[in-house]
């Protein structure tokens, strides 16, 4: 089989001195969805920033590939222009700049980087105007600026929107269900439903199994403590649901004592 | 006769329009006198009540101290040491752009500045009369069948006396401060516009097509009347890099606007800063100030300062007539070790006077910038209202701002507001835009040009585009 679209092995990354990561192993192959479930201060974020390259991050040893290459290597614009996009837990306000603007900016600055032609304006709003529909976000939402004075919900469907119009190779999401009522939920995974492709991988960070009765995970993977102790279908996600992280704690404790023996 | 001096005098031709004084060759000793004065005024020919009127400014000025509350440092200037007059040379023509200085030209092309034009300000010869003479001369029979004058100051002088006798100082005296009071003793030569009533000025005037003329030099004096119901909007400066052999600059603006008649002031300022040391650079000390002296007058400054080592000005309204408006939008970028200490004035005088400012400043490497700003409102000026808002930038750790508001309010009717905010360029905001594949550099410019979004829409179309590239050069490198 071929390359896998993005492999981490043993993967260790500490932020101010304090390791979070211990040695995360994972492997995405084109076409599927991963979601990464655990509690609070797992790492699920931390693993989020680390493949996207913020540099508050530091990696200590392990590796990451995507589609071959080296991926802590590249710039987090190279990433982004290699096709890497992560739909952030708290997208940032930028005042004064329009959503058009600045992501007609990054759209014409990845298609430079991969060597074709930049959009113009007439182009590129063709483009996105049916993009928005996806997301069921008004078309003003072009001429606001960028996720200023939008709602919770708003800022998370823009990630969205935003990801739609990018069409990444790796996508992850990091907690875009957070703070989201039902009918935005369902517009989110339907969102994301419609992008996916058998180029295309997820990884969906997800606190509730909610999430993944509307994006169907083919892998669901369990991180506590900085590393994934449990690998399973999409089942382990009800199982987690029904059993709480406690369940996984206690099955896990007497092999870790024994380990640490 | 060579091709090159044959070039030269085609270019002194254009001359007669209007925008240069007659090439003569002498330069003063340096040193300020009475009689110094007095020769200014006798070399240009002025007449004896403007001679006097420079006289009794070099008193005043005689009794007076540099200022020294504002935020910027500098060696004292010797005063003594300066010449204050010196007949515009024309600049050293060079054989071709190769023997300018490569940065200049690198900043020139970043700027994207046509090749000609390149040629025109680095001081190349060019083979052709260059295009903005000619496109000026045109300009100018334009406006004089509407009745506007747009002139130099000193043709001004020559031809519209009563014009100039009757506005010059009039806004700032000749003993306003000690800046002020010595440019109105020395000043040498600068812009003069007067738009009869009624008439809308239908062009933006600009002393862009003057600057490949000469120097502008040191003393520099602009005066500018829309008289009732009139509009004019003018330029002033360009976003060329410009390098002067004179340290110290001290201009002085004056702007009339009589009743419902308008006056829009934009600048973009990039004289040169000193380098990535310090040294170097201009100091540029202006005195800027507009009077609203009829009903719904009103007068607009828009400003995008990026350039000179230390900037120091204040561009004002006087809001003497009833519902008049002021306006002043800034922008002021201090990068390395530049010092900017600048803001505005609004004196509220007549009743239902309104003003607003709107300061963005931006410091990056080791720059120091200030607002300071000063809303007035007298006893008289009931209904008054100002809105104040004041966000400074922080590129970095080594730079500064700080903003000085002042506030002295004297109606109980007025109404008065002031916003202020603070903030760094976020790590946030630049990791969200370089992961949708945004470069660092890109991704400055954008938060930026945001960040200054409401002081460029206020610009005319052309100017927000260059002001926007220049903002990109001068911040260069300033973060990552």
């Amino acid at each position: 089989m071929s390359t896998p679209l993005l492999k981490v092995t043993d993967l260790h990354a500490s932020v101010g001195g304090k390791e979070i990561l211990r040695g995360v192993n994972l492997t995405v192959r084109a076409g599927e969805v991963h979601a990464i479930m655990g509690p609070n201060g797992s790492g699920k974020s931390t693993l989020a920033n680390v493949l996207a390259g913020r540099e508050d991050f530091s990696v200590t040893s392990g590796s990451v590939s995507y589609n071959g290459r080296d991926l802590l290597a590249l710039s987090p614009e190279q990433r982004a222009c290699a096709g890497v996009f992560l739909a952030f837990q708290y997208p940032v306000e930028i005042p004064g700049v329009t959503t058009a603007y600045f992501l007609k900016a990054a759209l014409n600055a990845q298609r430079k980087a991969r060597g074709e032609e930049e959009l113009d304006a007439m182009e590129f709003l063709d483009r996105v105007k049916a993009k928005v529909a996806l997301v069921q976000l008004p078309e003003t939402l072009l001429n606001r600026p960028v996720n200023q004075g939008f709602s919770g919900g708003e800022k998370k469907r823009n990630e969205v929107f935003q990801m739609a119009v990018l069409e990444p190779t790796l996508a992850v999401l990091d907690e875009t269900d957070s703070g989201l009522d039902i009918d935005a939920l369902r517009v989110v995974a339907s969102g994301v439903n419609s992008l996916r492709s058998p180029q295309r991988g997820f990884v969906v960070i997800t606190h509730y199994q909610r999430l993944l009765e509307y994006i169907v995970p083919d892998k669901v993977h369990i991180l506590m403590n900085g590393q994934i102790v449990k690998s399973g279908g999409k089942e382990l996600a009800l199982e987690l649901e029904r059993r709480g992280y406690t369940w996984v704690e206690e099955e896990l404790a007497p092999r870790s004592s024994k380990a640490s023996a | 006769m060579t091709p090159q001096a044959n070039d030269l005098e085609v270019l002194q031709q254009d001359y007669k329009y209007g925008f240069v004084t007659d090439i003569v060759s002498d330069t003063f000793p340096p040193g300020l006198n009475e009689e110094v004065v007095r020769a200014i005024s006798a070399k240009k020919g002025e007449p004896p009540w403007l001679t006097q009127w420079r006289v009794r400014a070099y008193h005043s000025w005689t009794k007076m101290a540099p200022p020294t509350w504002s935020s910027v440092h500098h060696p004292p200037i010797d005063f003594q040491a300066i010449s204050y007059y010196s007949a515009p040379k024309p600049k050293k023509k060079l054989d071709s752009l190769d023997q300018v200085d490569p940065e200049v030209r690198a900043t020139f092309e970043k700027l994207g500045i046509p090749l000609e034009e390149q040629k025109a300000l680095s001081g190349v010869a060019v083979d052709a009369v260059f295009d903005s003479v000619s496109v000026a001369t045109t300009y100018k029979k334009k406006l004089g069948d509407l009745g506007i004058i747009f002139c130099s100051f000193s043709e001004a002088v020559r031809e519209h006396p009563e014009l100039v006798r009757a506005y010059l100082g009039s806004v700032v005296p000749h003993s306003d401060n000690f800046y002020a009071a010595l440019n109105s003793a020395v000043f040498s030569d600068g812009s003069f516009v007067y738009v009869p009533k009624g008439v809308r000025c239908p062009m933006e005037l600009s002393t862009y097509f003057r600057i490949n003329a000469s120097n502008t030099g040191q003393f520099e004096r602009t005066l500018i009347i829309a008289d009732e119901g009139a509009y004019v909007s003018y330029l002033e400066g360009c976003t060329a890099p410009m390098r002067d052999e004179n340290q110290l600059h001290a201009a002085v603006v004056e702007l009339v606007a009589l009743a419902n008649g308008q006056i829009k002031y934009s600048t973009v300022q990039n004289w040169y800063p000193g380098d990535k040391n310090g040294k170097g650079g201009i100091f540029n000390f202006v005195t800027k100030r507009g009077k609203c002296a009829g009903d719904h007058a009103k007068i607009s400054w828009t400003q995008v300062e990026t350039g000179s080592a230390i900037t120091w000005k204040y561009p004002s309204v006087i809001l003497q007539g009833d519902h008049s408006v002021g306006e002043f939008y800034s922008v002021a970028v201090t990068n390395n070790y530049q010092q900017a200490d600048t803001g505005t004035k609004m004196i509220h005088l007549g009743r239902n006077t309104r003003s607003t400012i709107i300061s963005k400043g931006i410091s990056a490497g080791h720059g120091q910038n200030s607002y300071r700003g000063l809303v007035r409102i007298l006893p008289r000026a009931t209904g008054a209202r100002n809105f104040s808002q004041c966000d400074s930038l922080l590129m970095g750790d080594l730079c500064g701002a700080h903003t000085f508001p002042y506030l002295e309010v004297k109606s109980p009717t007025a109404q008065v507001e002031h916003e202020a905010t603070t903030s760094k360029i976020g790590e946030d905001q630049l990791f969200y835009l370089r992961q949708r594949g945004i470069a660092t550099e890109d991704a400055v410019n954008l938060i930026v040009n945001g960040f200054c979004k409401t002081v460029f829409k206020e610009l005319p179309m052309e100017f927000a585009v260059e002001a926007q590239k220049l903002l990109a050069v001068s911040l260069e490198g300033a973060v990552g």
